[in-house]
């Protein structure tokens, strides 16, 4: 490649707002109901049913609109994009095209050469279609309307990501605020946060863009990341063989590590949308916006420096604490149990982080409850147990959420600091090791940790290490 | 009659509005067609300068619903008119989008 080439990328966001009821209707919004179950004649297209907006979707679009520095529109209405697709029951999309609820926003990201700013081009409101499960032997579909009409916001950067990092960073600030919002918790996996990828290539130095391709079905950031250095060779191998890349839309396999053309602008649907006339407009007054800008919660960066003088933590942990809102609800309801901060900032940034990146799992993904917790930096603290027991509890914790006082009973897992039962372990692990005994006796001071650790090793991990540590010391003098 | 429409057109139309067309009927709605951008015309002809753009009929806004769940379980009526059903679930010709 004898050509620099740059990336221009912007994003397309799907969130799932968290709402109990629909966005125009009073069904629930609850999973895993049996089909059908959460439906009615509005979210189901019934001739005649008619949509009412939900209050609170107005309030979460307004609340990610403020925290991410965009101007709300004060008079917002609905219009109609109108397809056909058996997931979509009336036949149109109730979205925000000519005049959504928020524009020219902008969130700030970390790169490696400083803070950037991407801006946000608008972020609209609209309604979630059904889901299709396909018959494998049959040539049919069925349709579950369930998540017809749950309230989604997409949020549409500007083409300001010039790699797939800052698409990344992009992402998970947009997560980070608005999980800390609580509008939604923006789960990729499980599709309550979608990204589609818009990308273009051109010369490094020239201003006029590429012709774009958009990239659906990515739901990991790791699933993204590849997505976006696949696309970006295969619209330079394009370029260098004198091709032309078209402009189209791109489903992603992220087992096969590559994509296939879904349909090209040629195809591109002509959405015919106008105006909503079952919805009247939406007029939001300075008195609402600043009543939803006073109700916002305590924010990443407020927690980073409360975190940092109320519990005296360091800024790399707070840091890292803050990075989730899930870890800092986690932090903080463990500590306002065992008032212990530091203790519990350790066990989560030491034993946490280290069982989460061995088991390539994101901070989101904790699933065990504050008190087990509490409870496990309590027996710590009062010399119930060693931490070498600690540690492999903090691990069942982790896994399965046990209860460490009564996982301490039932398999008798007590600190031994019984001078007299130590005494008699050390004595037998001294005579059976009599070359330790001998290299201790001529300098080597190593060979003492080393009948520690048999010690250790004997009582089953369970002895108080700082006793071990002083009786062998004492008895190899002895000896 | 002053706007006339194309083959290309009708075929456009009917291709969006998932409608198969014979060719009497295509000739019928060509001219009925013809006639509602006639009368689009005629409003054309009205000077609407300077008038904000009417986004429904209503001079109202702001209607809302609390988030509170009211619907319960109707599925059983709800699916009463489906052409076929199975399992709680519309049964409609396969649909993978490509």
């Amino acid at each position: 490649m004898s050509k620099r080439y740059e990336m221009v990328i912007g994003l397309e966001v799907h969130v799932e707002l968290d709402t109990k009821t629909k966005i125009f209707c009073a069904c629930s919004t609850k999973f895993g109901g049996a089909p059908n179950t959460h439906t009615c004649p509005v979210c189901m297209g019934m001739p005649g049913a008619l949509p009412v907006l939900n209050k609170q979707v107005v309030e979460h679009a307004l609340a990610v609109g403020l925290a991410t520095n965009c101007r709300i529109d004060q008079y917002c209405k609905f219009d109609r994009k109108n397809y056909f697709y058996p997931d979509n029951p009336q036949n149109y999309q109730i979205s925000q095209l000519y005049q959504p609820i928020c524009r020219d926003g902008y969130v700030e990201i970390e790169t490696e050469e400083g803070k950037k700013q991407i801006g946000i081009h608008e972020i609209h409101m609209e309604e979630d279609a059904g889901k299709l499960i396909h018959d494998q032997w049959e040539e049919r579909s069925f349709v579950d309307y369930n998540r017809s009409g749950v309230p989604l916001i997409e949020i549409v950067s500007e083409p300001d990501m010039r790699s797939a990092e800052e698409a990344v960073a992009y992402l998970e600030k947009l997560r980070m605020i608005i999980q800390y919002l609580g509008a939604s918790d923006c789960k990729l996996q499980e599709g309550s946060m979608r990204a589609d990828v818009n990308l273009s290539v051109r010369e490094a130095g020239t201003e006029e863009l590429g012709t774009r391709t958009e990239m659906k079905n990515l739901n990991s950031f790791k699933a993204i990341t590849r997505a976006i250095q696949g696309e970006r060779e295969r619209q330079i191998d394009i370029l260098e063989s004198g091709g032309k890349v078209v402009q189209e839309t791109r489903r992603w396999d992220d087992v096969k590590g590559t994509s296939r053309a879904m349909r090209s602008k040629e195809d591109a649907q002509d959405y015919r949308y106008f105006p909503d006339p079952d919805l009247v407009p939406v007029e939001i007054s300075d008195a609402w916006i600043e009543r939803v800008r006073a109700a916002q919660p305590e924010m990443r960066e407020e927690k980073l420096v409360r975190y940092q003088t109320e519990f005296g933590l360091p800024e790399y942990d707070a840091k890292i604490l803050t990075s989730s809102k899930h870890l800092a609800d986690l932090f903080e309801a463990a500590t306002a149990i065992c008032e212990r901060p530091k203790e519990v900032s350790n066990w989560l940034m030491v034993e946490g982080m280290r069982l989460l990146k061995e088991q390539e799992k994101d901070a989101d993904e904790l699933s065990f409850s504050p008190e087990n917790l509490a409870k496990l930096i309590r027996l710590v603290e009062g010399d119930v147990i060693n931490r070498t027991v600690a540690k492999g509890l903090f691990e069942e914790i982790f896994t399965s959420d046990i209860d460490p006082e009564q996982a301490v009973e039932e398999k008798g897992l007590r600190m031994v600091n019984d001078e007299d039962a130590l005494v008699r372990a050390i004595k037998e692990i001294i005579a059976s090791n009599p070359q330790s005994v001998q290299d201790f006796k001529n300098g080597k001071e190593k060979a003492a940790g080393f009948l520690v650790g048999q010690t250790m090793r004997a009582m089953k991990g369970k002895a108080d290490p700082g006793m071990v540590n002083r009786l062998v010391q004492t008895l190899l003098r002895e000896a | 009659m002053a706007n006339t429409i194309s083959d290309e057109t009708m075929e456009y139309v009917g291709i969006l509005a998932k409608l198969e067309l014979s060719a009497e009927e295509r000739e019928k709605a060509k001219e009925d067609m013809g006639r509602m951008l006639d009368y689009i015309d005629k409003l054309d002809e009205l000077d609407t300068s300077g008038v904000e753009p009417m986004s429904h009929v209503f001079p109202i806004s702001n209607v809302f619903r609390e988030d509170v769940v009211v619907n319960g379980d109707d599925r059983k009526a709800l699916l009463s008119n489906a052409p076929e059903e199975e399992q709680g679930t519309f049964v409609v010709p396969k649909t993978i989008e490509q």
